[in-house]
């Protein structure tokens, strides 16, 4: 089966199908799935704004980390759930589109560094932690995210 | 995607406007409407999109943050942080978002700005922005300027958990009506809708439309 069959599919699909059919399906999920965005969008930056030194400074970083930890996993599992929904009635458009596949790139290297190399980084005792090394893991953080915002802002202009 | 056909909202302003009064904000709107800026922000190719681009980014750091600061008033996140300094330290990003995202939003206005108007969801978004506002102007110049005594508190005094929840649910709302600001369901061009919302959108449909 190739990946177009398997986008066929998708657009083919019952749950597709009735949300393609509905007036008020898509635009209701699409904003259940940018509430989602904007909490991701702060509990990305409560971590990074501290990593850059911008935002909260006396907490260690490990432990903000672990403060937004559950609203950064709850979101994203929320933006999963909607925007694979959202996905599901548009997918051959998706194919088509070089946004999705820009924002698919970013969204897997968005997650595999966040718990990756941010984490490693983030738990790493703050006196071993050299400065430009935890500015750097924020920037590429924010950028990484900030490319998946793009990316979906950008699938809905065509 | 979000942009209404502006022949049908041009058909639209010039059938309201016989109706509106000299002076009204209809009037107003349909003479800012008309503008070279506005129908050159409404048309352009890029600006439109690039505009609403950056309202969208904005509200990560506005609305991103702001919640934060609400889960914490409400104990659900950094407990172990000063609410104080969680203002202090977050809350100027807040600031610099919504600053960001007035700029834009009022830009995003200015290309349709009688449609928007008219539209039952920008309004309900307005009066909500109006209610949060008032919100954080009473947690602000209440309960916060004793924070210094209940900083560390396990529990919030009951005064911040009701703002925090009250700023949560308006935000939430204003985010929600703003996305369906796009969408033309209650629109005054598409007629027939119920007189309720015809009020609610002062909007007087004229013979031809029904």
């Amino acid at each position: 089966m190739s990946l177009l069959t398997f986008f066929q599919w998708c657009e083919a699909s019952g749950i597709g199908e009735t949300i393609r059919k509905s007036s008020w399906l898509f635009p209701v999920i699409e904003a259940i799935h940018l509430l989602g965005l904007g909490v991701i969008g702060g509990a990305v930056l409560v971590v990074d704004l501290r990593l850059l030194g911008l935002g909260l400074r006396r907490q260690s970083t490990a432990q903000l980390t672990r403060d937004a930890q559950p609203w950064l996993v709850g979101s994203l599992i929320l933006m999963i759930i909607t925007g694979g929904l959202l996905f599901l009635s548009e997918a051959i458009k998706c194919y088509y589109h070089d946004a999705f596949w820009f924002k698919m790139s970013c969204l897997f290297l968005a997650i595999v560094f966040t718990f990756t190399i941010q984490r490693k980084v983030t738990m790493s005792e703050e006196t071993r932690l050299s400065p430009v090394w935890s500015k750097v893991v924020a920037v590429v953080s924010v950028l990484l995210w900030a490319g998946v915002g793009i990316g979906g802002r950008w699938i809905g202009f065509s | 995607m979000g942009r209404p056909l502006p022949l049908a909202s041009t058909l639209l302003q010039d059938e309201s406007t016989d109706a509106a009064p000299q002076g009204s904000l209809l009037a107003f709107f349909q003479r800012m409407g008309d503008s070279s800026w506005s129908t050159g922000l409404h048309e352009s190719r890029y600006a439109y999109d690039l505009i609403e681009s950056v309202h969208v980014w904005a509200l990560c750091l506005f609305f991103g943050l702001a919640v934060m600061f609400d889960f914490r008033l409400l104990g659900w996140t950094m407990k172990s942080v000063p609410v104080s300094e969680v203002a202090r330290r977050l809350l100027p990003w807040t600031a610099v978002g919504f600053v960001v995202m007035v700029i834009s939003g009022t830009l995003l206005f200015s290309a349709i700005p009688l449609r928007s108007y008219q539209n039952i969801f920008f309004r309900a978004k307005m009066i909500m922005l109006l209610l949060a506002g008032l919100n954080v102007w009473i947690f602000h110049s209440g309960v916060y300027r004793r924070v210094t005594t209940w900083d560390v508190d396990n529990v919030t005094p009951k005064a911040a958990r009701v703002a925090g929840a009250l700023s949560l649910v308006l935000w939430v709302c204003i985010v929600l009506s703003g996305r369906m600001i796009a969408y033309n369901w209650f629109d005054c061009d598409r007629q027939p809708q119920p007189a309720i919302v015809n009020l609610l959108t002062s909007c007087v449909p004229t013979q031809a439309e029904h």
